[in-house]
């Protein structure tokens, strides 16, 4: 059956044809979970009562799926540029929350302004560009060694190296990091050409099923708190229960990607592990300053970071995998 | 041309929540139509702009910002942004005239029934301290028992464009709207405008 034989084609013209049939059939199974998620939690409130304060962020939570799936797929639909766009913006506001929780100085000022609106646009072009020599180094090098140098140009030498180190930590998680997503349809494997969107939605899925994932056999089964000084709310069951969960999943969805069952399994392995790890790590941070959330962009989720987390630890360890194994 | 006064507001505004993701926690009030006077803490030019656009438009249209006439009448265009967009009620800072009240352009806004957003600093805090607060506050409030006088601590504008900054660094900043203060039976100058100072530091998140 071809789905996309009756998609307008001036629509997902940006779409390579070898993804588009693949990637409409990934979007509406998506729609289908969401669409059951939603008759849930519609029934939940109906049985739990709208007071219900687990119900009501489990259905805020679901609604903000709605409408982060909507922009990815709009995202899509502008190809390549619409996918680069998407993470440069994403960074942005990522980035945003980070810097926002760190002790920076007036000093600074100079050297932020740079992150934001020098590193942060210069990286996206060069993924944009697919220039690997340069976007793979470009955080670590250059903006790493310009960057305290411009905060010495604020004459306040007060905590440097701790201003210094946290917002070369903001950059290289939400620039750096997050720029692999993107950076994934750079990547030139035999036999598998204009089909690197389909590699993409393979990391968004398999790492966010695993966030959820885990919140689910977590709030079914959860006993053991495997860390309840990082964050109190993951046990080992949701752990367990997660990871093996989205495995399978990400091995079942082995027919979008270049890997065989069992590496698409090994590769979803990798990328959840990494994920709970960012979880974890994110968490740590979140603690130390003494805020719950990253901010309150997305409703239910918390901040942009809060459902990234995972993501910025994941896709740069997706990347360099797949590019190791897969690529000449 | 009202119509496009209010477009450029609404774009002034997005712009700036765009930059700063800026929220508002209504705290110790909601956001009701009434008279009130919001006093805050000041460390650039974009508070005011930023309270004002917390507001809900209703609320917005009714609540004037006091700017220093010294800077907003420099330029035909600031002139345009604080008369016909803010509709902003212009003081003379830095002393009048010996004996003119430099809160005359408030009084005469508060009689008509507006509300407004004032802050009491008098001016841009150097390094994002809340420094004591000007005497007008007490004035205000002895004159005006009627108007709820309503504390905002603004957190992170400093940080975001400090006292000689020309560009914006995008954090997120948040505006605390704390429980109304009214001026007791007695209450000396001092201890009020103390007392109003140290209601913005207790909106101040334990950190």
């Amino acid at each position: 059956m071809t789905l996309s034989a009756d998609l307008p084609l001036q629509l997902s013209a940006r779409v390579p044809e070898a993804a588009r049939e693949a990637t409409l059939w990934l979007f509406l199974g998506v729609g289908a979970v969401l669409v059951f998620a939603s008759l849930v939690g519609a029934l939940l409130r109906w049985r739990l009562g709208p007071q219900n304060s687990v119900v009501a962020n489990l259905n805020a939570r679901i609604k903000a799926w709605w409408v982060m799936v909507a922009v990815i797929g709009l995202a899509m639909l502008g190809g390549h540029t619409g996918v680069v766009l998407l993470f440069g913006l994403v960074s942005f506001l990522a980035l945003r929350e980070f810097i926002t929780l760190t002790h920076t100085r007036r000093g600074d000022h100079l050297a932020l302004l740079a992150c934001f609106f020098l590193f942060l646009p210069l990286q996206y072009l060069f993924v944009w560009q697919n220039w690997y020599g340069m976007f793979s180094i470009f955080v670590p090098v250059y903006a790493f060694l310009l960057m305290p140098f411009l905060a010495c140009l604020g004459h306040d030498t007060t905590n440097f190296l701790a201003r210094a180190t946290q917002t070369q930590w903001g950059l290289m998680i939400c620039v750096y990091a997050i720029s692999h997503v993107p950076a994934l349809l750079a990547l030139q494997i035999p036999g598998f050409a204009e089909r690197n969107l389909l590699l993409v939605i393979f990391l968004i899925l398999v790492v966010q099923s695993s966030d959820v994932l885990q919140y689910v056999w977590g709030k079914l089964l959860g006993r053991r708190k495997i860390a309840p000084n990082v964050s109190p709310s993951k046990t080992l069951e949701g752990f367990l229960g997660g990871v093996a969960s989205a495995t399978a999943l990400g091995a079942a969805m082995w027919w979008i990607t270049p890997f065989t069952p069992l590496q698409a399994a090994g590769m979803a392995l990798a990328i959840t592990l990494m994920g709970f790890a960012g979880g974890l790590v994110m968490s740590a941070i979140k603690r130390d300053r003494g805020v719950k959330d990253w901010g309150h962009l997305i409703e239910g989720h918390g901040g942009m970071l809060d459902r990234l987390d995972s993501v910025c630890f994941s896709a740069p360890i997706f990347f360099h995998l797949v590019r190791y194994f897969f690529t000449p | 041309m009202r119509i496009f006064d209010r477009f450029v507001g609404r774009l002034l505004i997005s712009a700036a929540r765009l930059l700063t993701g800026a929220y508002a926690n209504w705290l110790g009030c909601k956001p009701e139509p009434r008279q009130r006077l919001y006093f805050a803490n000041h460390a650039s030019h974009l508070d005011f702009l930023l309270l004002w656009g917390m507001l809900p438009p209703a609320l917005r249209h009714k609540t004037r910002p006091v700017a220093g006439a010294d800077y907003w009448n420099a330029s035909a265009l600031r002139r345009y942004v604080i008369h016909r967009v803010f509709r902003g009620v212009l003081v003379t800072r830095g002393g009048g005239a010996a004996g003119s009240d430099l809160l005359a352009p408030l009084r005469e806004a508060l009689a008509a029934g507006d509300s407004l957003i004032f802050f009491p600093e008098g001016t841009r805090s150097p390094d994002g301290e809340i420094q004591a607060f000007k005497s007008g506050l007490y004035h205000l409030a002895h004159d005006y028992p009627q108007v709820e006088f309503v504390p905002v601590l603004m957190e992170n504008l400093s940080r975001v464009m400090g006292k000689g900054e020309f560009l914006p660094v995008p954090l997120i900043c948040v505006l605390s709207f704390g429980t109304p203060l009214a001026l007791a039976p007695d209450e000396a100058k001092p201890a009020f405008l103390t007392r109003a100072r140290q209601a913005l530091i207790d909106l101040l998140p334990a950190r």
